[in-house]
């Protein structure tokens, strides 16, 4: 069933990679744009370079990964508190909801490189920039939840004499937590384009991560390691998202908003 | 062999070392001229009402009368803009909150617990361990016909055990004052039928002042010890019965008697005159 449900999709990826590989082959791009060749590098030489290169792209990955991974982290901590001090305070909703909405309309591309002169080449910048993209998806997703509470519950769990925090633990932020994975499924995937934008910003050109292996490999016309390099990532993100994804079948066992079952 | 409540009886129901100060056999519920307003909108006119502790006050009325407002006023939920409202002797809002259960319409139970933290829900709420509040809910649990489904998940229950497992979370709460709102309003005829017949003999077990809100006349009838018929908004008491002998052994046989059904065409024609008032 599962293995039948990917079959579509594997089919068209399959095709993809042989259209390119014959066109690269028969040099019909090259031709028709009057390109030279090693621009467009084959699928085949893609998967060479994964494999001479896998050293250098395996050490670079790590880098990448733990930036993603603790900048993930950050973002989760700081995404969820701000959802949830904006939910318990009218206040804050209204004061600083509308400055959040604001930090994500300034382009990130002109955020790297400041935060690269404050905090240097190490990983701080790249933690700061990714927390920075990943933290909104998750705020706003988690605070829609902890806002579909049904009013009804929390009346009756008053009566029941629960106390803010109670119902808060008991009642909201169970409620919220489905809309909490989301989030967190589209800041995830982001979350690797972030750790790319704070390499590009600065790196220390050893071990600078895939962003940096990128770059390098670009002043060098080395397209086919930039491509395998691109090709790591988005197994990062996906493998991240999939392990999120898990997470959620595993915890959220219940069928968030189900109604009842009429006896 | 199923008894009149569709579960099998397990001898009397233990709900042992619930409330703070020893089981609560009900508190009374006293009404002074309250009325409520939403804004410009009279909801509820004015209301005088006594309730003695343990007894069973039903109240019927069109529509969009205020028949759930008034059930928030006396929870403590809010606070009537005339008058007063004491239950036993708190007329504060805090003080009514802290001795009464509220028990909507819909049973409201968690998706996320079990059947039995469900009904336990109160009792972690006041502090008890998990292990603690399981140990307490499980007997009761049995009692009412859910043995077996202690681990259930409310979304695979039936309507009827849902409502079942929500009765059982207001019981534990161990307030001396029920609130139910329209508590079986959403089962089918049969399932509705037989959980006033069970409730009927939980009341009987674990009397509780209780008052019920309903649309159904018949529940009204068969529950109460008094039956209250309000009118349309801004909501009044039109109409007032005394119901001779509530919650009889046999529901079929009670309901379908001639009292019963010169009380419910009594109670219909009062509704009829206060829906067009």
């Amino acid at each position: 069933m599962r293995a039948r449900a990917w079959l579509p999709a594997a089919a068209v990826l399959l095709g993809l990679l042989c259209t390119w590989e014959l066109s690269a082959q028969w040099h019909v791009l090259s031709d028709l744009l009057g390109i030279r060749d090693f621009l467009i590098p084959a699928p085949t030489d893609i998967a060479a370079a994964l494999w001479e290169d896998r050293q250098l792209l395996a050490d670079n990955a790590w880098v990448t990964f733990r930036e993603v991974v603790l900048g993930f982290l950050c973002a989760v901590v700081i995404g969820v508190g701000f959802a949830i001090a904006l939910h318990l305070s009218e206040t804050l909703r209204r004061s600083v909801y509308p400055l959040l909405v604001g930090s994500q309309t300034v382009p990130l591309i002109v955020i790297a490189p400041i935060l690269v002169v404050w905090f240097g080449f190490d990983i701080g910048p790249k933690l700061a920039i990714i927390a920075l993209i990943c933290f909104f998806p998750i705020t706003v997703n988690t605070l829609d939840g902890l806002r579909s509470v049904d009013p009804d519950l929390l009346k009756m769990m008053r009566t029941l004499g629960a106390d803010r925090r109670q119902m808060l633990g008991r009642a909201e932020l169970p409620t919220a937590l489905p809309f909490a994975f989301s989030g967190a499924k589209i800041a995830v995937a982001v979350a690797v384009i972030g750790a790319v934008f704070g390499e590009w910003a600065g790196s220390s050109a050893e071990n600078g991560g895939l962003g940096q292996v990128i770059l390098v490999a670009s002043g060098q016309l080395l397209t086919a390691r930039m491509f395998a390099a691109i090709f790591v990532l988005s197994v990062m993100a996906i493998a991240l998202f999939s392990l999120i994804a898990l997470a959620e079948r595993r915890i959220v066992t219940w069928r968030p908003g189900a109604e009842p079952r009429r006896s | 062999m199923l008894t009149k409540s569709g579960a099998p009886k397990m001898g009397p129901l233990d709900l042992s070392g619930e409330a703070p100060g020893g089981p609560a056999a009900g508190a009374s519920v006293r009404l002074d001229g309250a009325g409520h307003s939403y804004g410009v909108l009279e909801t509820i006119e004015r209301l005088d009402l006594d309730v003695a502790p343990g007894a069973v006050l039903g109240i019927v009325g069109p529509s969009g009368c205020g028949k759930s407002t008034l059930l928030e006023l006396i929870a403590g939920l809010r606070e009537p803009s005339r008058g007063t409202i004491a239950v036993g002797a708190e007329t504060g809002s805090d003080g009514r909150l802290a001795l009464c259960a509220f028990m909507p319409q819909r049973d409201l139970l968690l998706p996320w617990l079990s059947a039995i933290d469900n009904a336990a829900l109160p009792l972690r709420l006041a502090g008890s361990t998990r292990s603690q509040s399981r140990e307490r809910a499980t007997a009761p649990l049995r009692h009412f016909g859910l043995s077996g489904f202690e681990q259930t998940r409310p979304q695979e229950l039936s309507g009827g055990m849902r409502q079942r497992v929500a009765f059982l979370r207001t019981l534990l709460s161990g307030r001396p004052a029920l609130l139910l709102d329209e508590p079986f309003a959403s089962l089918d005829a049969i399932t509705r039928a037989e959980m006033q017949s069970w409730l009927a003999g939980v009341l009987s077990e674990q009397p509780r002042t209780v008052i019920l809100v309903t649309h159904d006349v018949e529940e009204a009838l068969y529950l109460c010890d008094r039956v209250i018929v309000l009118s349309a908004r801004p909501a009044i008491a039109m109409a007032e019965v005394e119901v001779p002998a509530p919650r009889a052994e046999d529901r079929a046989a009670a309901v379908t008697s001639p009292e019963f059904a010169s009380m419910r065409a009594g109670l219909l024609g009062e509704l009829g005159k206060g829906a067009s008032r």
